[in-house]
């Protein structure tokens, strides 16, 4: 018969447990959410034996139960709720060699909890070239515990692992330290009181801050009495615990770690000295993002000029081989352009995150944190809101998703409301033809003015992203103390299986999540502008054959087309916008472009195209036909104010459903994107507006 | 006696005391206690974040908080 049991892997961040679960787990893993919270869980499945089953949970990194994030708080509501269907039968506490000490806090406190725990020392490989060794039988006596000496890196120690796993019954439950001798008559009295419950538990959820929602709520709901304590007395226990811990900790390894200093070769303050240095360490940054960034559009643009093909030929095969009806259309114009919308981002997106984790694995990104919060703490940001911010440039859909690394959550939010301020690669395709169409050619002390548009208009992105940062952090309040205490962990190779999976986790759930939002607009999108009301849509093949007698063959049908569109629900959607958007300086077409380019920002162009019945969408040709587009008093519908005035209303308006979506997947609620909506929306408008007024 | 944001880089001092409530727990647990010995590896750009060894972990924390440690140089 077989078996299951339930396994949490406990551990301090960059101490390689994630390393340990890919290890044990393989692909056979589920990246998901805590309900409720966009704190990432990660469960797998391993197979101990012929007849055992492990279910394993990653838990967030943690260096101790005392909450002070949310990904912290998840690991103790895990560990406190013996309700749950995840509560572990045996824990796993995770460290390197070079941070026993640490990890051995949470070991003991894991312990206290009276859950069998094991420990794994991660990185055995390291212990020569650093100058460690341990006494492994005295250390498990001392710890009374079972201690698997591993190395993800050379894949050893994991079948021994396998075999402490299934003995975990033979683990002692023991607490490690004597919470009574902190405070004899506090603790007694705890113990009077609850004389069922387990003594440390009852001291964690006294101590908390965590929302102990489901758990044990009930029975220790009186607990309140204990509190009457003054807060910074309870924090004076909890220091003094930490000091017992340390005490204990100490002790043992004084007798059982000897660490020669001298046979230690030390990359890291080698690296560090160059790494962030207080100019090379800017430069060298600089240097990678440039890098990071030129291989993100040079790559990504082969597989997604493959993919913009693959899906434009497949909506062609569809329509010739399918029998022509509203089915075979919302598949040809609707669903297939629409998945195509969607996997068309997956280079990116994948790329960025291959350099991403990279950086991450290899310990750089926490100086590039270290480097730049200074100066983004100014505007209310975060030292770790550098990269979503750059890579904001490529793409705001993986900028956003990479803001999960900051704790804090109001510097987070605030991170994934401005990002889409950057200028991100979709608007490039708008920005370059309305530059060729309204900037004059020509040189300023060498600068072309066209350049500098550009430039300018990337510099606008960064400083209306900077800007509005400094103002919700202003405005905004939300109550989230959490404080700058960010680790510079060891410089280290990247593992590859690690970076492989976070590539795959970060894709698949765009994909799944992000996606069914974008299909199901572009989806709507198609029905609007493929049905319309009254006699003008449903007959104007009829009307336009009959206006335009000498047009035939494809002259005709795009003319037809067009006119089925300015007919259609999106055209009428245009018109009616028209008297909003013509101090503007737009016209109903720039309008149904507009709403169309909520798909993508990229979208414009192509409407525009449709619209004004161009057959090829080469740009040349729309741009001529754009400029031949003249207003009612025969005045150039694209000149210098319209044209700006629509450059700066991309800049800033929230023109993209994707990033939208992913929005709301990451702040869990549609409050934050509306707000983006409507926020960014309103800002493009008075910009534009004012724009077009003073350029008139 | 002087608190932490004011030692030099490369100065090495042990932790006299610390202003529990001024500072976050997570610090404490990292091995920020009396007794133990940090030294500042380096400042960034007008001399904040702090990154500092404190016992076994290297991490980086704002002026702000190194204000409220103090420490007493190690000759």
């Amino acid at each position: 018969m077989s078996k299951s049991l339930n396994i949490a892997l406990l551990g301090n961040p960059n101490t390689g447990k994630t390393s340990v679960f890919n290890r044990l787990t393989g692909l056979s893993q589920k990246v998901g959410n805590y309900p409720g919270i966009t704190v990432e869980k990660k469960e797998g499945v391993c197979k101990l034996n012929r007849t055992t089953k492990a279910h394993i949970i990653d838990l967030p990194g943690t260096y101790s139960l005392n909450a002070s994030s949310m990904d912290e708080s998840v690991v103790i509501e895990l560990l406190l709720n013996k309700n749950s269907k995840d509560f572990p039968d045996v824990a796993v506490v995770v460290t390197d060699v070079e941070n026993l000490k640490r990890n051995l806090l949470l070991f003991t406190q894991v312990k206290d909890l009276g859950i069998p725990t094991l420990l794994v020392v991660n990185m055995a490989d390291q212990m020569k070239r650093k100058g460690i060794s341990i006494d492994i039988p005295l250390l498990e006596e001392k710890l009374n515990t079972k201690i698997a000496l591993v190395s993800t890196r050379e894949n050893k120690g994991l079948e021994v692992l396998r075999e402490l796993l299934l003995n975990y019954r033979q683990l002692s439950t023991a607490p490690t330290i004597a919470l009574e001798s902190i405070d004899q008559d506090y603790f007694d009295n705890l113990k009077k009181a609850f004389p069922n419950q387990q003594l440390y538990k009852l001291w964690l959820v006294i101590t908390q801050d965590v929302n102990f929602a489901k758990i044990d709520r009930n029975r220790v709901s009186d607990t309140t009495d204990f509190k009457t304590q003054s807060e910074p007395h309870l924090k004076r226990m909890q220091q003094k615990e930490t000091v017992k811990r340390y005490q204990f900790i100490n002790g043992i390894l004084k007798e059982t770690l000897v660490v020669d200093l001298d046979s230690a070769t030390d990359l890291r303050s080698r690296l560090d000295r160059i790494l962030i240095h207080k100019f090379w360490g800017y430069v060298i940054f600089f240097v990678i993002l440039m890098t990071i960034f030129q291989s993100i559009f040079d790559w990504s643009s082969i597989p997604q000029d493959l993919i913009d093909s693959t899906f434009a030929s497949l909506s062609e095969g569809v329509k010739s081989s399918l029998p022509e009806g509203v089915f075979t259309n919302l598949l040809a114009e609707g669903i297939i352009p629409g998945l195509g919308g969607i996997v068309i981002f997956i280079p990116q997106i994948a790329f960025l995150f291959l350099f991403i984790s990279i950086l991450e694995e290899t310990g750089y990104m926490s100086r590039v944190v270290f480097l730049m919060d200074r100066g983004l703490r100014r505007f209310g940001l975060n030292g770790k809101s550098v990269i979503p911010l750059i890579s904001g440039t490529a793409c705001a859909i993986p900028a956003v998703m990479a803001t999960r690394n900051i704790e804090n959550w109001k510097e987070r939010l605030i991170t994934i409301l401005v990002t889409p301020f950057t200028t991100c690669s979709a608007r490039l395709p708008v920005y370059a033809i309305l530059i060729a169409l309204v900037i004059p050619q020509g040189s300023f002390i060498g600068l072309n003015y066209q350049g500098l548009m550009l430039m300018f208009l990337y510099l606008v992105g960064f400083g209306m992203a900077l800007l509005s940062a400094w103002i919700l952090s202003k405005t905004l309040k939300i109550q989230s103390k959490s404080y700058f205490v960010v680790e510079m962990p060891n410089y280290k190779l990247p593992l590859l299986k690690n970076v492989g999976i976070t590539v795959w986790e970060k894709t698949r759930s765009f994909v799944t999540e992000a996606g069914k939002i974008i299909l199901a607009i572009s989806i709507l999108l198609w029905v609007m502008a493929s049905y319309g009301p009254g006699r003008d849509f449903e007959e104007a093949e009829q009307i336009v054959t009959t206006t335009y007698s000498e047009l035939k063959g494809e002259a005709l049908a795009t003319k037809i087309n067009a006119y089925r569109l300015e007919h259609s629900y999106i055209g009428i959607l245009g018109k009616t916008l028209e008297p909003v958007i013509t101090p503007l300086g737009y016209d109903w077409k720039i309008g149904i472009a507009l709403i169309s380019s909520f798909a993508a920002r990229e979208v414009f162009v192509g409407t525009l195209a449709t619209i004004y019945s161009v057959e090829s969408d080469a740009e040349e040709t729309i741009k001529n036909q754009m400029a031949t587009e003249v207003r009612s008093d025969g005045t150039p519908l694209f000149n210098l104010a319209s044209g700006i005035s629509l450059m700066l209303f991309y800049a800033f308006a929230m023109q993209c459903m994707s990033t939208l979506a992913i929005v709301k997947k990451e702040t869990n609620s549609w409050k934050w994107p509306m707000i983006q909506l409507f926020g960014m929306s309103i800002l493009a408008y008075v910009i534009a507006f004012s724009t077009y007024q003073m350029l008139a | 006696m002087i608190p932490l944001d004011q030692l030099t880089k490369g100065a090495r001092a042990t932790i006299e005391s610390i202003e529990t409530n001024q500072l976050p727990l997570k610090l404490i647990e990292m091995g920020c206690l009396p007794g133990n010995e940090i030294s500042l590896i380096q400042k960034a750009p007008f001399n904040d974040p702090l990154y500092l060894k404190i016992d076994e972990s290297h991490l980086a924390i704002r002026k702000e908080t190194a204000q409220h440690i103090f420490v007493r140089l190690i000759k």
